[in-house]
């Protein structure tokens, strides 16, 4: 009983770092159908510039702060600098601009930091909370809630907003959206920078857990990539829950099954629903009005 | 900056213009960047200090030493082509170098057939295990990690124990070396599990380990974040068995990312790590504090286990330049070969016609952390 909570619990834990890096996926995809795998450098750069802002003896909270606006701006640059010049470039193309901003990002951050392994303190202390013989972190909470808070946010985004509409008006027909005067080069630079800040924030919730390097993000990028596939690319809630379905699939199957099919069973699940259901989980069925 | 460039250029220009000629060009291939950069950034640090250091001290047989260095970036096509151009361009005499054990095996391919030695920086004993005549190497093996450890488990009474190891090839490559000695202590492994090199939580497999009651000890071998993100699950955990890691962590910067979980754990580490707490009889005290407080002086870093290989590899290769007398590849070699009690920083080096690593288990250090930082065993 104590095992299958503490399955359970690792599994939510992990989960939890692959929606917030699914959800973060979200933004991008919605405003421009491009999937951005620098999203994985993003995370970096949050946890990153954190840590040597708190090593320079910045508070914690402020360094957070410091390095979610300026993970913004690189969303933003990398928005004004690479896609927009390459407008009306087919969806391929621009994903693979992501790629080779994802590889200069990577370079960047190994000249400008450093190559080690840092982690600064988790933010309510590392006492394991225990229940019912199984423990959890309190980071782990936090990151939890970081999680559901910027579904709620997305998914209002969104629903209830007018510039969220706008978003979703620009990614399914950008002629049609600026006709009625909606400017899709704001647009997308906003989407950049919100999408750039979501990752940041992942970063710096989730680097006490998972510690951080300047190369952490393909491999953060790849399993939040394959999360949101899960649940739906472009959808929050199929983002929360595909990250959180992988997270208990790897935990469940490490602790009944064996840790060396862990990762192969998340695969196989994720491919036999995409073969079911191209659209992932929570995914509609694209449909063209003419 | 242009200053930096134009100052660096006139001393290149001044460098050629000078007895260039007379120079012995060793070449150097290491993995500064790229994925084993945490491996090849303190070994490239190493080789320019020391060649700093021997060339102010007047260099070897009165000539200046020159060294040919690339960075092939963890990737075995590149030191391939760099060993090739180390070779027949820069026409050097020896080569140090290798970070990893895949671009020391692109090396020893251009190497044996060029008949130039080598002296490789990578840890697997597949490289010196056939005995290749121009191959050397300064790491210890993993095989002699395992046996470290385990001679350290037979003497406290630990006999099962459970494995736990990561995924990637150092991880996957000790634990093959483990379960192959592991039968001549008398030790058995009652359960094994693996995780991913980035994997963020390790608590599942430990909780099967835990629940299985009689393991009197964990071993970890794993390198990078894993082995940290282990520790600090087990603490989380609250288990109380013994926990062993491997040479694979042996830096300063476990101790921190671990955390206070850390406290009590066993490790095999060089002496590098331990330059201040070995006793004053040490034969490698004065070498080991001379290395460290160079390194430390100059890059304001700790000196590393692996700056420590690079370092013997450049002394050792020296050395055998001495003693044969002249910078000609096959006298380097054969000089390298007789080197006895040759005391470098990871340990005394006692080279064979059949032997090319020439280390003792009495090369590794049972580091165990007490208070946040290492401690001797014993």
């Amino acid at each position: 009983m104590a095992e299958l909570l503490q399955y359970l619990l690792s599994g939510v834990t992990v989960g939890a770092v692959y929606a917030l890096v699914a959800l973060g996926f979200t933004l991008i995809y919605n405003a421009s159908d491009v999937v951005n795998f620098a999203q994985g450098e993003f995370v970096m750069l949050g946890g990153m510039i954190s840590f040597f802002a708190w090593q320079a003896g910045i508070p914690l909270p402020l360094a957070a702060i410091l390095a979610i606006i300026a993970t913004a701006s690189v969303g933003v640059l990398l928005n004004k600098l690479a896609i927009e010049p390459a407008r009306g470039a087919p969806v391929a193309s621009l994903i693979i601009i992501t790629i080779g901003a994802s590889i200069f990002l990577r370079g960047g951050a190994q000249l400008v930091f450093d190559k080690q392994l840092h982690r600064f303190p988790s933010f309510s202390g590392d006492d394991p909370i225990r229940i019912l013989g199984a423990t959890i972190l309190p980071q782990s909470l936090w990151v939890i809630a970081g999680a559901v808070a910027i579904f709620l946010a997305l998914w209002l985004f969104f629903a209830h907003t007018l510039t969220g509409k706008a978003v979703l008006a620009t990614a399914n027909n950008r002629i049609a959206a600026s006709l009625v005067g909606i400017n899709p080069n704001h647009m997308m630079t906003l989407s950049f920078a919100v999408s750039a800040a979501i990752g940041a924030l992942a970063g710096v919730l989730v680097t006490p857990i998972t510690l951080t390097s300047y190369d952490l993000g393909v491999a953060i990028a790849l399993k939040g990539f394959a999360a949101a596939m899960l649940g739906g690319m472009g959808i929050p809630a199929g983002a929360l829950a595909g990250g959180l379905l992988l997270g208990l699939i790897e935990a469940f199957t490490a602790g009944y099954v064996s840790s060396v099919y862990k990762d192969a069973v998340a695969f196989v699940v994720i491919l036999a629903v995409l073969f079911a259901m191209p659209q992932g989980l929570f995914g509609r069925k694209a449909m063209d009005r003419v | 900056m242009k200053f930096k460039v134009f100052g660096s250029a006139l001393a290149l220009t001044l460098g050629l213009a000078g007895p260039a000629f007379a120079d012995i060009k060793i070449g150097a291939s290491v993995s500064e960047t790229g994925p084993a950069s945490s491996l090849g950034d303190p070994e490239a640090k190493t080789l320019k200090l020391l060649v700093d250091e021997i060339n102010a001290a007047g260099g070897v047989l009165g000539q200046k030493l020159k060294l040919f260095f690339y960075d092939d970036g963890g990737d075995p096509n590149k030191a391939r082509t760099f060993a090739t151009r180390l070779v027949e361009d820069d026409e050097v005499v020896a080569i140090v170098g290798g970070s990893t054990t895949g671009t020391t095996m692109s090396i020893i391919s251009v190497v044996e057939n060029a008949k130039i030695p080598f002296i490789s920086l990578a840890g697997a004993i597949e490289i010196i295990d056939p005995v290749k005549p121009f191959v050397f190497k300064t790491p210890h093996t993993d095989r002699m990690a395992c046996r470290k450890i385990f001679e350290d488990m037979k003497a406290k009474g630990l006999t099962k124990i459970a494995l736990i190891s990561g995924s990637d090839g150092f991880g996957a490559s000790m634990r093959k070396q483990c379960l192959q000695v592991i039968g001549e202590f008398g030790i058995t492994v009652l359960a094994e599990e693996t995780y991913g090199p980035n994997d963020a939580d390790m608590t599942p497999q430990l909780t099967n380990i835990r629940s299985k009651g009689e393991v009197q000890a964990i071993l970890n071998p794993g390198f990078g974040q894993g082995p940290a993100i282990v520790t600090r699950n087990y603490g989380q955990l609250g288990i109380k068995t013994p926990l062993y890691q491997s040479h694979g962590v042996a830096s300063k910067s476990f101790i921190d990312l671990a955390g206070p979980a850390s406290e009590g754990v066993r490790l095999p580490g060089t002496a590098v790590l331990v330059a201040n707490l070995l006793p004053a009889n040490d034969p490698q005290k004065a070498v080991v504090g001379a290395y460290t407080s160079a390194y430390q002086a100059k890059f304001n870093l700790p000196a590393s286990t692996f700056g420590g290989y690079a370092h013997d590899g450049l002394r050792l290769l020296v050395d055998a330049i001495k003693r044969a007398g002249k910078a000609e590849p096959k006298a380097i070699r054969d000089a390298l070969e007789s080197t006895k009690g040759f005391v470098g920083v990871t340990g005394t080096f006692n080279m064979a016609a059949g032997d090319h690593l020439g280390l003792d288990l009495s090369a590794f250090r049972m580091l165990e952390i007490k208070r946040g930082d290492w401690a001797l065993v014993q």
